[in-house]
């Protein structure tokens, strides 16, 4: 057991902050900053070097042991640098139920930051019940026209592609008769209409309407009917803080906090600083276990209650040092609200725990 | 970076859960079997699991044991000894000079603020003063809301048995609030396992109370806890051994206010899903309970000194 580098990740430590450091400065400073710049921000850290680490090389990645995206994630923490890009969830998603010929076509541009994706899973009658989703796929000669509504849909607004769950059967009962498919956004049959959130952002989530836009027949993923499997996969990874991260911005807020308070730090922020660290530990304890190949089922929920738990509390402690007068703090604890629903509600995180890990009959 | 357990370490666990499991109190009742605490001595003295360090043990060896003996609920003595053992290795000086050697001497305890911690049977005491090494003797007992480890009085005269390097005076500490935090963290796993097992056989309106989500919910947050308390309690435990003794201390300190809240709101959870059982005597949700609160005010630490430079 060591929680040290090893030497060949103490190597790729080094270089990562070298780069860091050159880059020192010119990370956004403000919310709004960061949404214009994340696609280039996400195409400079792959043309570095150091995005897609634990990817297979052959889709542009790195193929090295996960816990190398441990190291990225707390150095670009401690460089005051924006997160590492969230999608590993769908990299997993289609990784695992695309086609040798679909992995082939789509996981490099997803990876390279050069084509943008966002999720249509979520409807407004379909959120923690994803599987009473309506939307609908029907074949129309050889392409697949889409009628629906989908909300939270992150980054929907600059997206190049949606992985998309429709019902293509409405003769089976629920989640059999869901499909998964790789839409386009430029097209006519798409409208897009931003959601504000509570602290005002606006340039994250998005509501998007299809009314007749197509797709070719190939971009069904698997087979018709497939669709659940793909999307038990995307969100089980959603849920973890491993796969997410940015479980270490926590402990950049922490620490850019306890710079700011003047005398006796608050609770909030001593407490805020213990789930912190307890979080940062817990990654690296469950990248770790990767090493045994264990699969995450539904562990994941369990990592997504520390997260959450984690998160809100830092937005507590910044409610504590900022009170509602500073905007980016306000806005921090605003924000952290959001962390108990998306990617599965909290309560639903705790009926998988229940039913799947302590075997409580529901 | 690899902070999963050894396969050996993986072994140790499996034992002590074996040995807690076979011998351990399985009801308030059995706290009062002699019979059975003799069988759990002789079980527990004779694995040497005592001196692990003085055997070379790493600290997180020794934290897998405490845990694993506190939720089984383990009433012989096994933290005390385990950091006078500590304590009392690093020179062959400072050694009983009766003792034959490993695990078979009469193990000592330890004194916290001049009363002996798990005395159960036991004769001498050791405890740090700065540099200083003092013995002295177990006394009679006094009163102690834990259930399953004794504490007494200590009687002189103290002598000096030795002195502690600068560094190891400055890194037991470490070592003793990881030790009690693991034992917090074990006792409340016990409590939750206890809180499950009730929460599938109890019923009521025809339905066993844990297909209730009022009831899951509440099993499944502590279940979120422990791992959290897992992943944090490993850290320090590696780091009493493996990181200078500033940062020792600071691991140890964090790693302890999160399990020490964790481990109480388990064992509440425990009382609570037991219903009006679990306010009762004769439940083991308060034996784990108060075992929890013993350790946590054993070498306490409060959340004010948590150091905002970690890390």
């Amino acid at each position: 057991m060591d929680f040290r580098d090893a030497p060949e990740e103490a190597a790729f430590r080094d270089r990562l902050r070298t780069w860091l450091a050159g880059r020192a400065g010119t990370f956004p400073k403000s919310g709004d900053e960061y949404w214009s710049r994340s696609a280039q921000w996400h195409r400079d850290l792959y043309g570095a070097g150091f995005f897609g680490l634990s990817w297979p090389t052959k889709y542009g990645g790195h193929d090295l042991p996960a816990v190398y995206d441990v190291i990225l994630d707390e150095e670009l923490a401690r460089a005051g640098a924006p997160a590492r890009p969230s999608l590993g969830y769908l990299v997993e998603g289609l990784g695992r139920h695309g086609s040798e010929e679909f992995r082939q076509r789509f996981l490099p541009g997803m990876i390279t930051g050069d084509e943008r994706w966002c999720q249509g899973f979520s409807e407004p009658g379909a959120g923690s019940d994803l599987a009473s989703l309506t939307t609908t796929a029907t074949l129309e000669g050889d392409e697949w026209v889409f009628h629906g509504h989908k909300v939270w849909t992150s980054y929907s607004d600059v997206a190049d592609w949606c992985l998309l769950l429709a019902r293509t059967d409405a003769t089976v009962r629920r989640h059999k008769g869901i499909s998964a498919f790789v839409v386009n956004m430029h097209q006519a049959g798409i409208e897009q209409r931003p959601l504000q959130m509570i602290n005002g952002v606006s340039n994250e989530f998005g509501q998007v309407l299809f009314d007749g836009a197509r797709a070719p027949a190939d971009h069904l993923i698997g087979e018709a009917g497939e669709g659940w499997a793909l999307a038990m996969t995307v969100v089980g990874h959603e849920r973890e803080p491993s796969t997410l991260g940015f479980s270490a911005r926590y402990g950049k807020l922490v620490r850019a906090m306890a710079a700011q308070v003047e005398g006796p730090p608050p609770a909030e922020l001593l407490w805020a600083a213990v789930e912190t660290e307890m979080l940062r530990l817990h990654v690296r304890r469950r990248l770790s276990e990767r090493l045994d190949e264990v699969v995450h089922g539904p562990a994941g929920s369990l990592d997504k209650l520390l997260m959450t738990w984690t998160e809100q509390s830092v937005g507590h402690a910044a409610l504590a040092v900022g009170g509602t007068r500073d905007p980016e703090l306000l806005s921090a604890y605003l924000y952290s609200r959001a962390q108990s629903v998306m990617g599965g509600t909290s309560q639903i995180q705790k009926n998988i725990i229940a039913t799947r890990i302590l075997g409580l009959e529901a | 970076m690899d902070v999963r357990l050894t396969p050996e370490q993986r072994q140790l666990r499996a034992a002590a859960a074996r040995l807690a499991d076979d011998l351990g109190p399985g009801s308030v009742l059995d706290l009062a079997d002699d019979d059975r605490v003799a069988r759990l001595e002789k079980a527990v003295a004779a694995t040497g699991w005592r001196s692990l360090r003085s055997d070379g043990a790493s600290g997180v060896e020794v934290a897998l044991v405490v845990e694993e003996f506190a939720r089984g609920l383990v009433d012989v003595p096994f933290a005390g000894p385990v950091l006078a053992d500590d304590l009392r290795r690093p020179a062959d000086d400072r050694r009983d000079p009766a003792g034959a050697g490993a695990g078979e001497a009469q193990p000592w305890t330890i004194a916290v603020d001049g009363e002996a911690f798990d005395a159960r049977g036991l004769r001498d005491v050791v405890s740090a003063e700065g540099n200083q090494l003092l013995s002295g003797r177990v006394g009679e007992p006094v009163t102690a809301i834990d259930l399953t480890r004794v504490r007494a009085t200590v009687l002189g005269p103290r002598e000096p048995v030795g002195e502690l390097s600068p560094e190891a005076a400055g890194r037991w500490p470490a070592l003793a609030v990881v030790v009690t935090a693991a034992d917090a963290l074990g006792a409340a796993r016990g409590a939750h396992a206890l809180a499950v097992d009730y929460a599938k056989v109890r019923s009521q309106y025809g339905h066993p109370i844990g297909s209730y989500q009022a009831i899951a919910h509440l099993l499944a947050e502590s279940l979120a806890l422990i791992e959290g308390s897992v992943s944090v309690l490993r850290h320090a435990a590696w780091a009493v051994d493996e990181l200078s003794v500033a940062e020792a201390r600071a691991a140890a300190r964090i790693a302890k206010v999160y399990v020490q809240r964790a481990a109480r709101t388990i064992c509440e959870t425990a009382v609570q899903v037991h219903g009006g059982i679990g306010n009762t005597w004769e439940c083991l949700a308060h034996v784990h309970l108060r075992r929890v609160l013993t350790s946590t005010e054993l070498f306490p630490v409060r959340l004010e000194e948590i150091d905002l430079g970690f890390s």
